[in-house]
């Protein structure tokens, strides 16, 4: 694999740059979170709301508004920005990990197993994922842990089907036939030969899974079965405000904008990888 | 003919899985039902009853018994607060959603297409990397966010759409453009390299050396060939959709089935969600099978095997 020169591609395309420089400023602001943050994420401020209790709008003492709570924004955002990449990372994980497993398993040891753990992902495919998750979270009463395992319980099904399919045609080309003859175990030819090639696969899955995975978190969040408040997160800050949203737009937009932000950045990313990765794609537009 | 058979004996046992994991998920949830349906106030003697009546009392393998000899003859259950057979509650509210998904697929196909084709024609240049940064956005959108955001724009301030509801044309217009929003990005960029590959064809070349104009090239050689394939991926989309339903249903009133499971939900009234489960299921396995089967009617290439 020619490493620099893939992430030489990589950097020269523009979509893909974007995508880092925002997953990037998203890390740091949240990761600085504390020191960044001018208040306390679940600090009602005494000046955080009108006369009348109205939150207020962006702009004066605080930057993104305050929420119906009369806390700040802004603060309440970059702590939600933590709970979106923890989830985002930790889960996305855990599916990788279990989709990369099933995968080789059912494609490089196939057996009764093999077949098993395939029509296995099958029916876990005919299941709408989101309802699943859904009637999952809201029967744990979710802790940010729990709320990232239900996620990983139903997103590992994709990377499943793409490393068994990539897998299979692997462990039939003539250089595995090859290696055989010269009397190399099994476990030789996976980790020397299969799993390396398998590695651009998981790294592309990996990107575009975190992707779907803060999507995942915000709209479970968002119909109050995800992670719980105070603990700020993006879809329950929108949880929160949004019996409020025609008079306060901005509770339910700024966070919505930075869902969609971070999602596109790994998406955008993602995609890239897969074509510069891909030695299929190569030349392709 | 073998191949349709294998089909669906495959898609039958993948509901029966579908249904048992599901009703396994069920059984060993903490929040009991039976306390639900008697109130905090009952007596330990009530619940009991109760529970003996539902028939909860008995071992795992007899009530899933119990529960697929009901399924063959059609019986999903009743409802454990709503005292009314799931089957007949499902049977009401899915012509909303069938509406619903059916607006939706036509919005996310004139959204999509549009976008595919547009950036096809004008590959390379500003419009393409325009309408393929939107596809990238429209993939990356949670649709309560795109629903809010609709609602916002075109009900709150421009009055245009009801905030809410059901009934007329006007209130199927916001939700279904949510729900097409989602996968048109996906239509247009399975659109677009449709259309490129199709332009790049000889039959194209030789009608436009016959002399005939591009538009008519576009439109009557080019658009039918490269549309085909990707509408028949219609079938793969209900999976995505159904999985959208219980939010944008929850979030413009609309009564389908989605908001019927998420009040189900929440109330832990078990019937309902497997009745919800087991349909979305089966509205999946048949899209998927729909989808194999129109795919090598379109396109003789591909070999049922």
């Amino acid at each position: 694999m020619a490493e620099p020169s893939a992430l030489r591609r990589l950097m020269a395309r523009k979509m893909a740059v974007f995508g880092m420089v925002v997953i990037a400023l998203v890390v740091v602001a949240s990761a600085l979170a504390p020191w960044i943050a001018p208040y306390a994420p679940e600090e009602q401020l005494f000046d955080g709301l009108t006369l009348e209790g109205a939150p207020l709008p962006p702009g004066g003492a605080f930057v993104m508004g305050t929420d119906l709570l009369g806390r700040d924004l802004f603060t309440r955002l970059l702590y939600g920005a933590q709970t979106s990449l923890i989830i985002g990372v930790l889960a996305n994980g855990i599916a990788l990990l279990i989709g990369t497993l099933v995968g080789i398993v059912a494609g490089f040891y196939r057996g009764w197993l093999g077949g098993l753990l395939m029509r296995f992902t099958d029916l876990m495919m005919a299941f709408p994922a989101l309802l699943l998750a859904i009637c999952l979270s809201a029967i744990f009463r979710p802790s940010l842990w729990i709320v990232a395992l239900v996620i990983a319980l139903v997103n590992w099904v994709q990377t499943a089907r793409v490393i068994y399919t990539e897998t299979t045609s692997l462990a039939t080309r003539d250089f595995i036939a090859a290696e055989r003859t010269l009397g190399a175990g099994n476990a030789r030819i996976l980790f020397r030969h299969i799993l390396p090639h398998l590695v651009p696969t998981i790294i592309v899955w990996g990107t575009l899974g975190i992707s779907t995975t803060v999507l995942l978190e915000a709209t479970l969040s968002f119909l109050g079965v995800g992670v719980q408040p105070p603990t700020p997160s993006w879809g329950n800050i929108i949880f929160e405000n949004q019996t409020y949203f025609q008079a306060a737009p901005w509770l339910v937009f700024i966070p919505g904008a930075a869902i969609i932000a971070l999602a596109l950045a790994f998406n955008l990313v993602g995609d890239a990888l897969r074509d510069v990765l891909d030695p299929t794609q190569r030349g392709r537009d | 003919m073998v191949y349709v058979t294998r089909r669906l004996v495959q898609s039958a046992l993948i509901l029966l899985g579908v249904s048992f994991i599901t009703f396994v998920l069920l059984f060993v949830l903490p929040a009991d039902p039976v306390r639900q349906i008697a109130g905090r106030a009952a007596t330990a003697a009530t619940v009991e009853n109760i529970r003996a009546q539902l028939g909860l009392d008995q071992p795992f393998l007899i009530q899933y018994g119990r529960y697929l000899l009901g399924l063959i003859q059609g019986d999903l259950g009743r409802s454990y607060l709503q005292k009314t057979e799931v089957a007949e509650l499902i049977g009401s509210r899915l012509p909303a959603t069938l509406l619903l998904m059916a607006a939706g697929i036509v919005a996310e196909l004139i959204l999509g297409l549009t976008m595919g084709i547009a950036a096809a024609l004008y590959r390379g240049r500003a419009l393409d990397q325009a309408l393929m940064m939107t596809s990238f956005v429209t993939v990356s959108a949670p649709q309560f966010v795109v629903s809010l955001l609709l609602l916002y724009v075109f009900a709150v301030q421009l009055g245009w759409f009801p905030i809410g509801g059901y009934g007329t044309f006007a209130h199927l217009v916001l939700p279904a453009v949510t729900l097409g929003i989602l996968g048109s990005g996906w239509y247009a960029r399975m659109m677009r390299s449709s259309m490129i590959e199709v332009l790049r064809a000889d039959y194209i070349r030789t009608a436009r050396a016959k002399g005939l104009t591009r538009a008519r090239v576009v439109l009557r050689h080019a658009l039918p060939n490269a549309i085909l394939p990707v509408i028949a991926m219609i079938g793969i989309d209900i999976g995505v959709f159904m999985g959208g339903i219980v939010v944008v249903e929850s979030v413009f009133g609309w009564p389908g089935i989605g908001q019927l499971a998420w009040q189900a939900i929440q109330r832990v009234d078990i019937p309902i969600i497997m009745g919800v489960t087991l349909v979305s299921a089966l509205a999946i396995v048949l899209g998927n099978l729909l989808a194999d089967l129109i795919a090598p009617l379109i396109d003789p290439r591909i070999k049922l095997k």
